[in-house]
């Protein structure tokens, strides 16, 4: 058995962000990967150690700018854990309609993406032409497109101004209109099918044992949802379903994404119309934060976001701790890759949605004997969808 | 030389690079792509190497590991080749001024030529970015 060695990246067309992998092929099969990260390591920890804690609401927004509310909800938490802090009520609707909005945009990005990937790029413009009324959502109520500054310890940031409900309505039954067509469009195509169905299958077990979170772990039928079963925010005060299906390939994943899309517009519905009539004040000022430690947890679009503070009394932390969910997702790929053709790697890399800025606050250092084997995934993917393609229409 | 700036002038090919950011500035450039904004109206294309671009754009600061690869490509890149730094992160370095894993002098890695500052910047200011360097290219020749 000869193992030839496909490096990819760290500077690839395909991926956006740098990140290094390694398959190890035999003949058409991947039989191992690895991966080499830290391209993206900042040092966020140590700064936000120098920055006063709502200084730091805005540094972690900058760990990732897809989930960039996630890492400040889940600071805020821990902040308000070390003296149970209460928050106003219209403050915490206002939480989750951010929160909410924000899964949807990142999932719809995801769902383009995934079509990028494996040659669909007519998904890739729909998808992303229906995540643009989102972000102009996001204008409209935060005043910027991405990186909303919105969260604070004690509530929020701004108001949302009850003239623009109706509008925010209106745009929304748009996006739900279009993500109903999209999830049929996608459950209909036979090409689409036949490329992610029983492609990178992440068993039941290796999920749990990989320890995966989020849309990752939901597709393997493991029902985790902090906002289930840790609800913080309005996440008990509106009705929502937590998305599981069963057999943890990348379709599976694709249809977790697309269903929870639909949910999280439900959600922001529910939170809007609570809006109109929930009445008071936005923050509850925080004068000083007191000795001790503090944890947050937030279901971020990727799964489980987790921060750690501890604070001696004065303005700003002693030690802040991050996990992205990226990070927690990257083992499954060993799980999921292998004994796959190299045509389908990419997608089944593609389809924990991972966001390497989130991961790499810590440095990894793999030794990789480079081999310059020159194979391109983009093409040799989009090869196989037109094959597949010329196939079903033959 | 007058064809290749002519060339140059009418249709940019764009590679795009990214340091250490924090993904929102490469979100907004794949969006300029899409429906909304349709940058390819211009003539303007993301390309896959390097070696078909003449516009590089840039992103997010740079550490200390993805430093070196950065000036490779850059190396690596046909000349003449527009560098354009787009965000915060690259004209000011952003919030992580104080780390460090950063390279302090970015100028020094890559030359960059236009700067766009915004958090991330709205699609429109890159666009508005891109249509000057359409003028100031045109006006060269």
């Amino acid at each position: 058995m000869s193992v030839n060695k496909i490096p990819v990246g760290p500077f690839h067309p395909l991926l956006e962000e740098a990140e290094y992998f390694e398959l190890k092929v035999d003949g058409e099969t991947v039989v191992d990967i690895d991966l080499e990260i830290g391209w993206m390591h900042r040092g966020h920890e140590f700064i936000s150690e120098s920055k006063t804690f709502t200084q730091s609401i805005f540094l972690v927004e900058r760990i990732c700018g897809i989930c960039s509310t996630s890492h400040p909800l889940a600071l805020v938490h821990a902040v308000e854990d070390i003296d149970n802090i209460e928050i106003p009520l219209r403050a915490r609707y206002i939480r989750t309609l951010i929160g909410e909005l924000e899964r949807i945009h990142s999932h719809l990005l995801w769902i383009g993406l995934a079509g990028h990937f494996i040659g669909y790029d007519t998904l890739w413009m729909w998808a992303w032409k229906y995540r643009e009324p989102i972000l102009q959502m996001f204008e409209m109520i935060t005043g910027n497109r991405n990186h909303y500054g919105m969260m604070r310890v004690g509530g929020v940031a701004r108001d949302v101004d009850p003239v623009i409900i109706p509008k925010l309505l209106e745009d929304l039954d748009i996006v739900d209109q279009k993500m109903v067509m999209i999830a049929g469009a996608a459950k209909d195509d036979p090409v689409l099918r036949s490329r992610l169905k029983n492609v990178g299958i992440l068993t039941h077990q290796a999920a749990v044992d990989l320890c995966a979170v989020g849309p990752t772990a939901r597709a393997s039928g493991i029902a985790i949802d902090v906002r289930k079963d840790d609800p913080t925010d309005a996440y008990d005060l509106v009705e929502f379903n937590m998305i599981v299906q069963k057999n943890g390939d990348v379709y599976d994943k694709l249809v977790v994404r697309v269903l929870e899309t639909l949910e999280s517009t439900k959600i922001v519905r529910q939170c809007l119309e609570k809006l109109k009539v929930v009445k008071g004040p936005i923050l509850n000022d925080v004068k000083e934060v007191s000795e001790g430690e503090g944890i947050g947890r937030y279901e971020a679009p990727r799964g489980e976001v987790f921060h750690y503070i501890r604070s001696d009394g004065t303005n700003r932390p002693i030690r802040h701790k991050v996990r992205a969910p990226s990070y927690v997702n990257i083992p499954t790929y060993v799980a999921s890759c292998k004994g796959i053709p190299v045509a389908d790697a990419l997608i089944t890399l593609a389809a924990v949605d991972p966001c390497y800025c989130c991961t790499e606050r810590t440095i990894q250092l793999i030794d990789a004997n480079r081999n310059p084997v020159a194979v391109d995934l983009l093409k040799l993917s989009r090869e196989k969808t037109e094959q597949v393609r010329r196939e079903i229409h033959d | 030389m007058g064809w290749y700036k002519r060339r140059l002038a009418k249709s940019l090919w764009v590679f795009h690079v990214s340091g250490s950011p924090c993904n929102n500035c490469d979100i907004e450039i794949l969006d300029l792509l899409t429906p909304k904004y349709d940058l390819e109206r211009f003539g303007i294309k993301l390309v896959g190497s390097i070696r078909h671009a003449d516009v590089l754009l840039v992103t997010g600061v740079f550490n200390q590991k993805v430093a070196p690869k950065i000036r490779k490509i850059y190396e690596q890149a046909p000349k003449p080749i527009f560098v354009v730094g787009v965000g915060t992160c690259m004209s000011g370095a952003c919030c992580f001024r104080d780390s460090y894993n950063i390279v302090e002098d970015r100028q020094a890695v890559i030359p960059v030529d236009l700067y766009i500052p915004g958090c991330p910047p709205k699609p429109e200011a890159m666009i508005a970015a891109v249509a000057k360097l359409l003028g100031v290219l045109n006006a060269r020749n």
